[in-house]
């Protein structure tokens, strides 16, 4: 059996926070008394990631998305637990390592800013040691896959922000990483500039049979790359498995849509109406009262089409989303 | 050892080499973008050694031309040459550090493998040159203002050459461990002050070190301070023999060693408390 390309066992950070209340007088006494709060924002968390798969790593803000892609990058130690990223542990920043891996933060910037990016590709081909004969077809090819060929000889401060994650993942690419790791790549773009960078990212997966994790908070992202989703909140992992499957165990409820032939019925008895177009009406029902209320339904209503539907993933997402907002 | 360590594997040398190169190209270019800056930069830069050098130029005239032996002419000779060594002195400061932690900079230089030591050993050395080439019109005013006594053999010219790069050197491992102190401490600017207060008495940036007591002569040679700036500047100006020239070289290759040892051991504790915040 292959060895997965990314390995998470009971995988924990804690990182301990000062705290004090507002106003001066809570300064004046943290002088004295320094107090401190535990936040584990990676709690006992376990995967695996097996080589060429692309996994959605979801989970409203303060999760622990991010801190988990940074120990697996080796940006930050963990508290406990283990991790291992192509047999490597990210923790020690082997040089094997690090050349064998990316991160792409949506917000980061690892471009010399007053130079054209071509001169820092240039300086990550020194970097990672990339032989020139293989460094300037790629440089090329991925100049061309995002279609940046005017820009890379602009200096970076005067790339708008499209353009600049554009460039950015030119750059983060040029040593051929083998894991992808991706945080917000698409963020702040507008759609269009997603929906590039999104095929660009299906193209290299498919090309060179990279494993790539990435987090987003558009569900186009996820759904157009993703076939398996992990979602975590508050630092544990909350599911695990087929993004069709999410709905399953994250919602307490299905979608019935009924075609009414008589119209007009107030099937508020029924369950939440949450549409109604014409004769057509859509319900949301618990679960596990599904078959009872679609037998009801057949048994009491003139029904002439009837479909029962899991809630949209966007739904879904956006229920675990609003959790981390409570 | 890790493989982003300061040594390693076979061809590791030359592919350094061309990451030396590659980064200084790098550098020079985004220094010339701000070419009127850094020259404006400089400038301003010499108020200080024109002030120490007129304070001691006015001792010396009112008392019959040298202070302790030391010409005016030879006044003039110290502080120009200061004013070079002073610019190869320029290192990324613990300041730089600071931020860098604290605002999650330092994780972009954290994913590349390789040191972030020699990026910031290779961007300096990349603005040493253009920085040089905009001193020299500078240093020929002051030549003409200030009348410099200056009659170097070749060999203190070789020695200065080498001098100044290996204080370039010392400077930078002493300022980087300082600076990753923040790791520990979240600032690090009042531990900056105290050791610019101690650099700038021990280390003949305020005061040739020969005008100095002997005792704290003494002490400035068994610290690093004296042979990241005094040295090299006494290498070119002073009359030093050729024992005292390779000496210093020796000592200079001592701290070297000892800090950039240090810089790698505090280093290797302090990478694991970084939080990454931000980015």
């Amino acid at each position: 059996m292959t060895e997965p390309a990314v390995r998470v066992a009971g995988l924990n950070k804690t990182f301990l926070v000062p705290e004090r209340e507002a106003g001066l007088r809570a300064a004046v006494k943290s002088l004295f008394r320094r107090q401190h709060r535990e936040v584990r924002a990676v709690d006992e968390i376990s995967f695996e990631i097996a080589t060429g798969e692309v996994v959605g790593f979801l989970g409203p803000n303060g999760a622990g998305k991010t801190t988990t892609l940074k120990m697996l990058s080796g940006l930050l130690y963990p508290t406990a637990g283990e991790a291992t990223v192509l047999g490597h542990v990210p923790s020690k920043r082997e040089r094997a390592f690090l050349s064998r891996i990316t991160l792409v933060m949506g917000n980061r910037n690892q471009l010399q800013w007053d130079l054209p990016a071509l001169d820092s590709f240039e300086l990550n081909r020194a970097i990672y040691r990339i032989q020139r004969p293989d460094f300037t077809p790629l440089r090329d090819e991925l100049i061309e896959l995002l279609d940046v060929g005017d820009l890379v000889r602009k200096p970076v401060r005067n790339l708008s922000l499209g353009e600049r994650m554009k460039v950015e993942i030119v750059g983060s690419l040029l040593h051929r990483p083998q894991v992808l790791f991706l945080d917000e790549p698409t963020i702040g773009l507008d759609v269009t500039m997603q929906k590039r960078i999104r095929g660009f990212i299906a193209e290299y997966n498919g090309r060179y049979e990279a494993t790539v994790l990435l987090t987003s908070h558009y569900m186009a992202d996820v759904v157009a790359l993703c076939r398996r989703v992990i979602v975590i909140h508050h630092g544990k992992i909350l599911f695990d498995g087929p993004l069709a499957r999410l709905g399953d165990s994250l919602a307490a409820w299905k979608t019935i849509a009924v075609d009414l032939t008589g119209g007009g019925a107030d099937l508020s008895s029924y369950g939440d109406v949450i549409g109604r177009d014409g004769d057509r009406v859509t319900l949301r029902v618990p679960r596990e009262e599904t078959a009872r209320i679609t037998a009801r339904l057949l048994a009491e209503q003139d029904v002439a089409d009837l479909t029962v539907e899991d809630p949209p993933i966007e739904d879904v997402i956006e229920m675990v989303f609003g959790q981390g907002n409570e | 050892m890790s493989a982003q360590g300061l040594s390693g594997e076979a061809g590791y040398v030359r592919s350094l080499f061309d990451f030396y190169v590659t980064r200084g190209r790098t550098q020079i270019q985004s220094t010339l973008q701000y070419r009127v800056a850094t020259y404006f930069w400089l400038i301003g830069m010499l108020a200080e050694p024109i002030v120490y050098l007129v304070v001691w130029t006015t001792i010396a005239e009112q008392q019959g031309g040298s202070v302790q032996g030391i010409t005016t002419g030879e006044f003039a000779a110290y502080y120009i040459v200061w004013t070079l060594v002073r610019n190869m002195n320029i290192v990324f400061t613990p300041y730089g550090w600071e931020g860098r932690i604290r605002e999650g900079e330092l994780s972009a230089a954290l994913l590349r493998p390789i040191h972030p030591l020699h990026d910031d050993l290779a961007a300096f050395a990349g603005w040493k040159p253009v920085v040089i080439v905009f001193w020299l019109p500078i240093a020929a005013v002051l030549w003409l203002v200030f009348d410099p006594v200056l009659d170097p053999t070749l060999l203190e010219v070789g020695v200065f050459f080498f001098a100044i790069w290996g204080a370039y050197l010392i400077r930078t491992m002493f300022m980087a461990t300082l600076g990753m102190i923040t790791l520990w401490t979240t600032r690090v600017s009042a531990i900056f002050e105290i050791f610019i207060a101690i650099e700038l008495l021990l280390s003949g940036r305020l005061v040739p070190l020969r005008l100095m007591p002997d005792w704290a002569e003494d002490v400035a040679s068994v610290l690093p301070f004296k042979w990241s700036f005094f040295f090299p500047i006494d290498a070119l100006v002073g009359d030093l023999s050729t024992g005292e020239l390779l000496g210093g070289l020796a000592m200079q290759a001592f701290w070297i060693v000892a800090l950039t040892g240090l810089a790698l051991l505090v280093w290797r504790f302090a990478v694991r408390r970084y939080s990454a915040v931000g980015n």
